[in-house]
């Protein structure tokens, strides 16, 4: 009998021993693959951070390619049926599903990137790529020859619209006569696409592609048609040597390794994480020198210094919406409220948000 | 004439095993290759067929969600039998699961707060309706005009997308959904009732066997199926015994049009539960491989369906538990359809040696 029993726990230990009793399992869900070398590809590399800083206290796996629709429900089911501790959900539109398997399983902890919707057990978080755009529509203002800005926008949602207000803002400020093309793509992960729009743009005069999208596609294309372009969620100047101007980086280990060491300490609570330059959640590529004049790079540099500091913020008053009416007074900044639901253009930039 | 150079010739005889046969000859291949792709990389070929194959289905909810992803593809392939069996290629499927899916998500959206019994019924109409229109186009064309159905269905797979798009960016948007491309919400009795409580297989899957049934019942029991049969197989015979060709392809369409429209309106009335843009992950294309991997047959459709949609959720199974790239499902998918097309090829020919006698 007892020797069954050895047997059996023995077994048992075979199957299910490798695996540390206490080891905490993080899984995370990604739109693309990890080699889109932009949104995804930086979530990964936050990922490998979270591993290299916790060690064996935990241990993580991923599904890729897991599309915005009912698919997300299993894929995210999956995960937490399979013992995981932690989630992230790493798109705005996993939203829905990320609630919808979350109330099933109370005692696991989900994290869902960008967007809005707290529970118990759902976290949101989400960085200030805006001040990033600030310093992209800086930089832009004064680069530009034709003073006409392509702009990739993805979905019309608060995130993106805050993005593009953030650059035009800044742009004009230095270059009033500059112009915005925007083209909405409607996707996030579209490498095709996005290099038809970043095409489109270029014929009709944009000689600086910015992009809210998830590859490096706009800035290979910019590349091949001798424009200017920024990279976007992570340094793609690799994909195009001679475009990339910066990119405006996603950091995301530092967080991924604190939430994952709040679950092995059991100090986790849910809560909405928006952090910027200041926390290092976003950080500026290298500037490129053969581009851009040593002059510019340093005003770059300064802006960075000052957006951590806080004595510059992207949302400083006067702005003024389309229909000329005020919004951020004079010496006011825009409060996070207003930032968070974001839904208009300011004064300057033509066309309608899609409404 | 070279006498050693091959040569493929019809065969005379074809074994009647040959309909079990082709398929279960290409399932076997396809695991092999797949047992050697595994170990080339690196990974133990038993252990991880299991994960690929029988790990996802191992448990109550994950055998709920192959019939899930199985409902779907059996629907639109049946439907796609009536016109491959004619031999027309309708490719459009995804184009009428998308149609079927606005004209039924439609109603929906237009009684967002009138709930009754009513409502799913009409949904389902509409869903039929909206796939039979999608698909009369391409019907009318081709009997009007003989123009190519292949590339009219597909073309219009396209336009579906692009309608869908605009009504979930503009006027069926969600007003409180923060201007994200979705619609509002279904109401409760837009709903597709789940089958069991806690898992998502639903309503759909019954109507779905149903319409198996029905279909094996007209293909093997009805002059109209004995008619597709004969036109597939000789249009002049079919001429010959005064079948109206035109009548049929215009059917034929219709049936596999409303077949996809009723896929599509039971994934938003099912799962998704309201419309947005990537309300189909391409059913209507992997369809077409469930339909020949079926052979065309009711029961066969059903095994088909069953082991397609298994390679999707293979494929998280194996990135889960073995960090293997989603890719590897897609590869799967394409083995099977690659061994069967070649299967198909040695079962209605054979390769002789030296000269045609």
């Amino acid at each position: 009998m007892i020797r069954i029993i050895t047997f059996i726990t023995t077994f048992l230990f075979l199957i299910f021993g490798s695996a540390n009793a206490d080891q905490k399992k993080v899984g995370f869900i990604y739109i693309g693959p990890p080699g889109d070398h932009g949104w995804t590809y930086m979530h990964d590399v936050g990922r490998k951070y979270m591993e290299s800083q916790l060690g064996d206290s935990i241990s993580t796996t991923y599904i890729e390619n897991v599309p915005e629709n009912a698919d997300a429900v299993r894929a995210i089911r999956k995960l937490a049926d399979s013992g995981h501790d932690l989630i992230f959900t790493t798109s705005f539109n996993y939203m829905d599903q990320t609630h919808e398997v979350a109330k099933d399983f109370p005692q696991i902890k989900f994290e869902h990137a960008t967007g809005y919707i707290q529970a118990d057990n759902v976290a949101t978080y989400s960085a200030r790529f805006y001040e990033g755009r600030m310093i992209e529509g800086h930089i832009a203002g004064h680069m530009t020859k034709t003073n006409t800005i392509g702009y990739i926008a993805s979905y019309p949602i608060p995130e993106v619209v805050r993005g593009i207000n953030a650059f035009y803002l800044a742009a004009s400020k230095v270059n009033p006569d500059i112009k915005m093309k925007i083209i909405w793509v409607f996707t996030w992960y579209d490498p095709g696409k996005e290099a038809d729009a970043a095409n489109t743009l270029i014929n009709q005069g944009a000689d600086i592609i910015v992009q809210h999208t998830d590859t490096y596609a706009p800035c290979q294309a910019a590349q091949k048609a001798g424009v200017l372009a920024f990279g976007q969620a992570s340094n793609q100047e690799e994909f195009c040597p001679d475009s990339h101007l910066t990119a405006i980086e996603d950091i995301w280990g530092p967080y991924y390794a604190a939430r994952a060491k709040a679950v092995v300490d059991g100090t986790w609570s849910s809560g909405d994480t928006w952090d910027g330059m200041d926390k290092g959640m976003v950080v500026m590529s290298p500037y490129n020198t053969k581009l851009m004049p040593a002059s510019l790079i340093q005003e770059a540099v300064n802006m960075e210094v000052a957006i951590k500091d806080g004595t510059l913020h992207p949302f400083t008053g006067p702005i003024y919406n389309q229909a000329g009416e005020i919004v951020v007074p004079e010496g006011e900044v825009a409060p996070d409220g207003m930032l968070l639901g974001m839904n208009f253009y300011v004064q300057g930039i033509d066309g309608e948000v899609p409404q | 004439m070279n006498l050693l150079s091959p040569s493929i010739v019809p065969r005379t005889q074809i074994s009647s095993y040959v309909n079990f046969l082709v398929p279960l000859i290409a399932i076997i291949l396809t695991l092999l290759t797949g047992s050697l792709i595994f170990s080339l990389l690196g990974f133990n070929p038993i252990h991880s067929l299991y994960t690929f194959f029988i790990s996802p289905i191992s448990s109550l909810y994950g055998f709920s969600e192959l019939l899930v992803k199985a409902t779907p593809l059996a629907l639109i392939a049946i439907g796609l039998s009536y016109c491959f069996k004619n031999n027309i290629y309708n490719i459009g499927a995804e184009g009428q699961l998308i149609m079927g899916a606005i004209f039924g998500g439609g109603v929906a959206i237009y009684f967002y707060n009138v709930e009754g019994f009513w409502l799913l019924p009409l949904m389902l109409l509409a869903g039929v309706i909206g796939g039979s229109l999608w698909a009369l186009i391409p019907a009318l064309l081709k009997t009007k005009f003989n123009t190519n159905e292949i590339l009219t269905s597909l073309m219009l797979v396209y336009v579906a997308t692009f309608i869908l798009d605009y009504l979930v960016v503009g006027p069926w948007k969600d007003p409180s959904g923060f201007s994200y491309p979705k619609s509002r919400p279904f109401n409760e009795s837009a709903r597709m009732p789940e089958l069991f409580d806690g898992l998502r297989v639903h309503f759909g899957l019954i109507i779905t066997l149903f319409l198996v049934f029905i279909s094996w019942f007209i293909f093997s029991k009805t002059i109209f199926g004995f008619q597709l049969k004969v036109s597939g197989l000789s249009i002049k015979a079919a001429r010959f015994a005064g079948f109206n060709q035109n009548k049929l392809i215009i059917s034929a369409f219709i049936i596999c049009g409303g077949f996809a429209g009723l896929a599509g309106l039971g994934e938003v009335s099912g799962p998704i539960g309201l419309l947005y843009r990537d309300i189909s992950p391409n059913y209507g294309f992997t369809a077409i491989i469930v339909a020949f991997l079926g052979r065309l047959h009711p029961v066969g459709i059903i095994f088909s369906s069953l082991i397609i949609a298994l390679t999707y959720l293979g494929a998280e199974d194996a990135q889960v538990f073995l960090q293997i790239p989603s890719a590897v499902g897609f590869i799967f998918q394409g083995l099977v359809l690659f061994y069967l097309l070649g299967a198909e090829l040695l079962v209605n020919y054979k390769i002789q040696f030296g000269k045609i006698s």
